[in-house]
């Protein structure tokens, strides 16, 4: 054959057409890539869900259950003629709501084919047996079960925190674990145990023919996978304190947390106001209300507010004190209306003067404090004041304050404790003295501290020197909790030093009306308790009430830190609030003499004077 | 029945070559069952209901016989090469016409509609297009070789090229570069289409990878021209390849210096910020070090300048035009990369941008192009060695792959059919290219031949860009399978096209 251009042109079409076949060969007989992808195209899964775990309290009662509802689903293409009133009468919905589900299906009628679309969600049992009576009147509608939250105990929606779909966002986090359509516990101990509570997803394999009709399970089935339940866990909340506690602050705002101080094991812990637990198991319908709500229901005031402790801190400032050896338990200073430094005054209220370290404790007398905050910075052993402060800072970070402390409660907050680094930045260097930062002795200035340090205080006082992280789960069949919330975390301050503070607590609370004791009206009789009052000042209106205590002194059950937004005095509000529930934990039961405390506090409506951003 | 001048001749059934009627009724009946295929999921019924596209189709199969016959036994062949010039002129009007007064489809302004029926005269520009080419290269004395002829030919080309790229069908346009192979059967030099080829190797090398690459491919090839014409080709495998690849790696390399350079200058602004901060200010132009400045263009350039006066001195001395031409090709090239990398970075705009680097297949659309490509192969790949059988694809049907009916009809065949489905097609195929070739070189008459290489040309094109898009081998271009894809005017175009060819071939055969 010659090599004339016809030829050649010849063998160009001819190679073009080889290579065009050898590409099809490749695709077609060599790469399976491309039957799998197409496999995948026909198969279809659908998912069965997983009924997620139980949440217990540490008595065995059910804080989070399940219970049935309903999704009303739609097959446009089966659909036909129905009477759409009825069907909105026995769904309770309106006329407008389905002509415009049905327009949008047609519109989409190409894409969704011969699928099935959730046109309703979390239809209750009740509304749902209505519809079912009538449901043969409706070709293309039917219900499928599933299961959502129950909450038999108002345990606050701060705590035990929401279930809802996931979005892309959360799927993109989580990278492989979530697809569209599923539900994850976005907060508190949802959110804290979501990969216990889970469980796993199984499904159902189908094939569709070429007409995208379901046509047959795959494989008669043997593929398929069965739906795992969620692991059941156990929480160290107690459910009746956690309700009781949760009525005491009702209508007021701030924090109230309670542990118990030989484990670390949180008992309750309230955020008011909080969620209605009614509310959390169709959050999405009601998450617009409760996001702008004034009062912000959706922010844990217990482990996300940065609050001034007031002079619940003296009890750090006076240990510290103790262990650097600038007080000790018979020092005595005077109070005359405050503590005098140049033209200034640090003020205080009126008592007998002059006053040693207990008693400084049971008065709260803010002038002796002051006393210690100066020579602690002033302490001669240190070679500046900067390194004086930065010891300080130190002391009261092994309290763990200014710092998360690590519990298992999602979103918690770690405050903040100033250091010589930060004065020096706001004052400039040497621009500063022990008189500058006074109000650090009385809890006040740039201190942030979470209710939760707080109540982690008074377990650390209540074990005279050690503190376990506090945690919200218990060890339970299927869970083990980290070993690490089963260490101790001893302080900086020697153990012999906590029992003077003990005692000047125990005689704030238990030296009867007119004695000076701040917190007398914390007493009961017979349950030892150990407390010490705080009033925050507030610079945007009314006082915080602040109070922290233990009982029984020696041997405690239960540490107590309840914080109330502008509440005034410590006494008024947070002091009775926190040994009410105290008495319920130990007692169980309100004594009566103190039933008319109870119902003052019950009663109670502070909301009034909280300064809110409407 | 009337036969041009009223002879006789040989009857019907002795001068119709009746393997390319055959091969037209094959591809188009495959095309009609394929349709059905592809639609009768979302549009149940049968396959002659008028109302789906299979029923559609039907009748634009009978009326394309109707043209068929026409073109067979009513009109005269010997008026085609007298009426090619108004016809070229008169389908010219109505290509510049429709840009006015067309309907917009898709974003591009090339269809008429009257009424429900609409008509894309682009597709009939291939036929007028391929008769003027034959009428005018058929005329005694016309030597492609000589500039004005060259020009001539290649203005009728051009022109409704153009056009058809202001009517934004790209695609279209892009089929007339077929008709570079049947100026080279009509004795245009090889070189040119090796240049033109170059031109366009370097035209997508310098957009989809980098002027510097396409600078590289460039020196690479001219020197191995040169080192081939003066049979040194073992120079080249010594000198220049090593040169080339130590080339290539001159990026990289200059690249790791300036990473190795760069945490000094990102340390020296991360005082007082954040690393965050640092890091976004070190992308800056002032931060970075003056080693990334050097683009590696340059220094390729610079050795290739250093060889430039060697070989051109060389080149001289010997008198040896063929490496003067080279280089003269070469600098060319480089030109041409420059001026390219200017026209689409600073003078286009970016729809215009766009719209090439989607056609290049650059830019990957995930809910265009790259997913039609992808969810192709998917469907082809699906059909394995004997595919699904008819009508029981599930990726066609389904409405995965788009345009399935038009553009991607060839899914159809490769998921139902299977290999050897769709290699059997491309054979056809093949067949008809062939055949067509080889008539048209039995042919006495320079008009039938050259016609016939021209409807080649405009089947081979289509058939290797529609089928190679639906394989991921090209780019997506949306210009339809020849006989096999939906469509009443792109068959009618089609069926013309070659009925044409065989009536002119017949009434050859009449007589010898």
């Amino acid at each position: 054959m010659k090599l004339n251009r016809e030829n050649k042109l010849l063998i160009g079409l001819c190679t073009a057409a080889a290579i065009l076949i050898a590409k099809l060969f490749s695709i077609q007989i060599i790469d399976d890539k491309y039957k799998l992808s197409a496999e995948n195209n026909t198969m279809v899964y659908s998912t069965i869900y997983p009924t997620r775990g139980i949440i217990h309290d540490r008595n065995g009662n059910i804080l989070v259950g399940n219970k049935v509802a309903y999704d009303l689903l739609v097959t446009p293409k089966e659909v036909e003629q129905f009477d759409t009133l009825a069907l909105c009468e026995v769904l309770d919905i309106t006329p407008e709501f389905v002509r415009e589900k049905m327009q949008e299906y047609y519109r989409n009628r190409r894409r969704i084919g011969y699928q099935s679309v959730v046109m309703i969600k979390q239809i209750p049992p009740e509304t749902y047996m209505k519809f079912a009576e009538v449901a043969y009147k409706f070709p293309g509608f039917r219900g499928q079960a599933r299961s959502i939250r129950e909450y038999p105990f108002n345990a606050g929606g701060n705590l035990l925190g929401y279930v809802s779909e996931v979005n892309a966002r959360y799927i993109e986090n989580h990278p492989g674990e979530y697809k569209s359509g599923d539900y994850a516990g976005m907060t508190g101990i949802e959110a804290a145990r979501e990969k216990e509570l889970r469980g796993e997803k199984g499904y159902n394999i189908w094939l569709r023919n070429s007409r995208n009709k379901i046509e047959s399970r795959y494989r008669d089935g043997e593929m398929d996978k069965e739906a795992i339940p969620g692991d059941d866990i156990m929480t160290t909340i107690d459910a009746k304190l956690q309700h009781y506690g949760q009525q005491l602050m009702n209508n007021k705002v701030g924090s109230l947390v309670a542990i118990e101080p030989a484990t670390g094991e949180i008992l309750t812990l309230v955020s008011s106001p909080g969620i209605d637990v009614d509310k959390l198991a169709n959050i999405g319908q009601h998450y617009k209300e409760i996001s702008s709500d004034p009062y912000k229901p959706m922010f844990n005031r217990a482990v996300q507010a940065p609050y001034p402790p007031g002079s619940v801190f003296k009890l750090v400032n006076g240990l510290i004190g103790l262990q650097e050896g600038v007080v000790s338990t018979g020092t005595l200073y005077p109070c005359s209306m405050g503590y005098h430094f140049g033209r200034n005054k640090l003020g205080c209220h009126a008592h007998k003067s002059p006053i040693n370290f207990e008693e400084s404790i049971m008065m709260s007398c803010n002038a002796y404090y002051c006393y210690i905050l100066r020579d602690l910075l002033e302490n001669p052993k240190y070679g500046s004041i900067d390194e004086a402060m930065d010891k300080w800072n130190e002391y009261v970070k092994s309290f763990g304050f200014g710092q998360k402390l690590g519990s298992d409660f999602p979103s918690e907050l770690g405050g903040f404790i100033p250091d010589s680094k930060y004065y020096n930045k706001v004052y400039r260097k040497g621009g500063w003295k022990a008189t500058t930062v006074i109000s650090l002795s009385i809890g006040q200035g740039e201190i942030g501290c979470t209710p939760l340090h707080l109540a982690n205080l008074c377990a650390t006082i209540a074990n005279r020197g050690f503190y376990y992280t506090p945690h919200i789960i218990k060890d339970s069949e299927n869970v083990t909790i980290d070993p690490k919330y089963k260490e101790r975390h001893y302080t900086m301050v020697d153990t012999t030093h906590f029992p003077k503070v003990v005692g000047g607590m125990y005689r704030a609370v238990n030296s009867g009306f007119g004695s000076g004791g701040t917190a007398s009206i914390a007493a009961v009789e017979g349950l030892d308790i150990c407390g010490k009052t705080g009033t925050a000042q507030n610079p945007h209106g009314h006082d915080h009430s602040v109070f922290i205590c233990f009982a029984p002194k020696d041997n405690p059950q239960i540490a107590v830190a309840a914080y109330v937004e502008n509440g005034g005095f410590g006494a008024t509000w947070a002091a009775p609030i926190a040994s009410l529930l105290t008495e319920m934990y130990l007692n169980g039961e309100i004594k009566k003499e103190r039933k008319p405390l109870e119902d003052r506090i019950l009663n109670g409506n502070l909301l009034d004077r909280v300064r809110v951003r409407k | 029945m009337r036969d041009a001048g009223g002879h006789r001749g040989r009857s019907i059934a002795k001068t119709i070559d009746w393997s390319l009627v055959i091969c037209w009724l094959l591809l188009i009946l495959i095309g009609w069952a394929n349709i059905y295929a592809s639609v009768h999921a979302s549009e149940p019924g049968s396959i002659f209901d008028f109302a789906s596209r299979s029923g559609k189709q039907f009748v634009w199969m009978m009326t394309a016989m109707g043209i068929a016959g026409l073109i067979l036994f009513v009109i005269p062949p010997r008026i085609y090469e007298g009426a090619a010039l108004p016809i070229y002129l008169g389908v010219i009007v109505l290509l510049v016409a429709v840009i006015f007064l067309g309907i917009e489809v898709k974003g591009s302004r090339s269809w008429f509609a009257f009424g429900p029926v609409r008509f894309q005269p682009a597709e009939i520009s291939k036929i007028s297009t391929s008769l003027m080419l034959a009428a005018v290269m058929s005329q005694l004395g016309y030597r492609i070789g000589r500039m004005k002829d060259f020009i001539v030919t290649a203005l009728i080309i051009i022109v409704p090229m153009l056009i058809i790229v202001g009517q934004s069908e790209t695609g279209s346009a892009l089929v007339y570069v077929g008709f570079i192979f049947m100026l080279y059967r009509e004795g245009l030099s090889g070189w040119l289409i090796f240049i033109a080829g170059m031109a366009i190797l370097l035209f997508i090398l310098t957009l989809t990878a980098s002027p510097f690459v396409a600078a590289l491919v460039l020196a690479g090839i001219t020197s191995l021209c040169i080192c081939l014409y003066s049979g040194r080709f073992r120079w080249w495998l010594i000198i220049c390849v090593p040169l080339i690849v130590l080339m290539a790696f001159v990026p990289s390399i200059l690249e790791s210096i300036a990473a190795g350079m760069m945490p000094a200058s990102a340390e020296a602004a991360a005082e007082g910020v954040d690393a965050a901060e640092a890091a976004a200010s070190a992308e800056g132009v002032a931060e970075l070090p003056w080693i990334s400045k050097i683009k590696p263009l340059y220094i390729l350039l610079g050795f290739c300048g250093i060889a430039l006066p060697f070989v051109t001195f060389h080149a001289f001395r010997e008198r040896n035009m063929f490496t003067q031409l080279s280089l003269l090709s070469f600098i060319a090239g480089v030109a041409l990369i420059f001026s390219v990398d200017f026209l689409f970075n600073d003078v286009l705009q970016d729809h215009q941008r766009k719209r090439i680097e989607v056609l290049l297949g650059m830019k990957e659309d995930p809910a265009g192009v790259g997913y039609n490509v992808n969810q192709s192969m998917i469907a082809i790949g699906s059909g394995g060695l004997f595919g699904k059988g008819y009508l029981n694809g599930t990726q066609t049907t389904y409405g995965f792959v788009p345009e399935q009916s038009t553009d991607f009809i060839f899914c159809t065949v490769g998921e139902e059919w299977g290999f050897v489905g769709s290699a059997a097609v491309i054979l056809l195929y093949v067949f008809l290219i062939w055949r067509i070739i080889k008539n048209a070189e039995r042919s006495r008459e320079n008009f039938t031949r050259i016609y016939g290489y021209c409807v080649a040309c405009c089947i081979f094109m289509h058939l290797f860009i529609n089928i190679g898009m639906t394989i991921g081998i090209m780019p997506v271009i949306g210009i339809p399978l020849p006989f096999v894809s939906y469509g009443g005017s792109s068959l009618w175009a089609f069926t013309a096209l070659l009925f044409i060819f065989i009536a002119l071939n017949r009434n050859e055969r009449k007589y010898f």
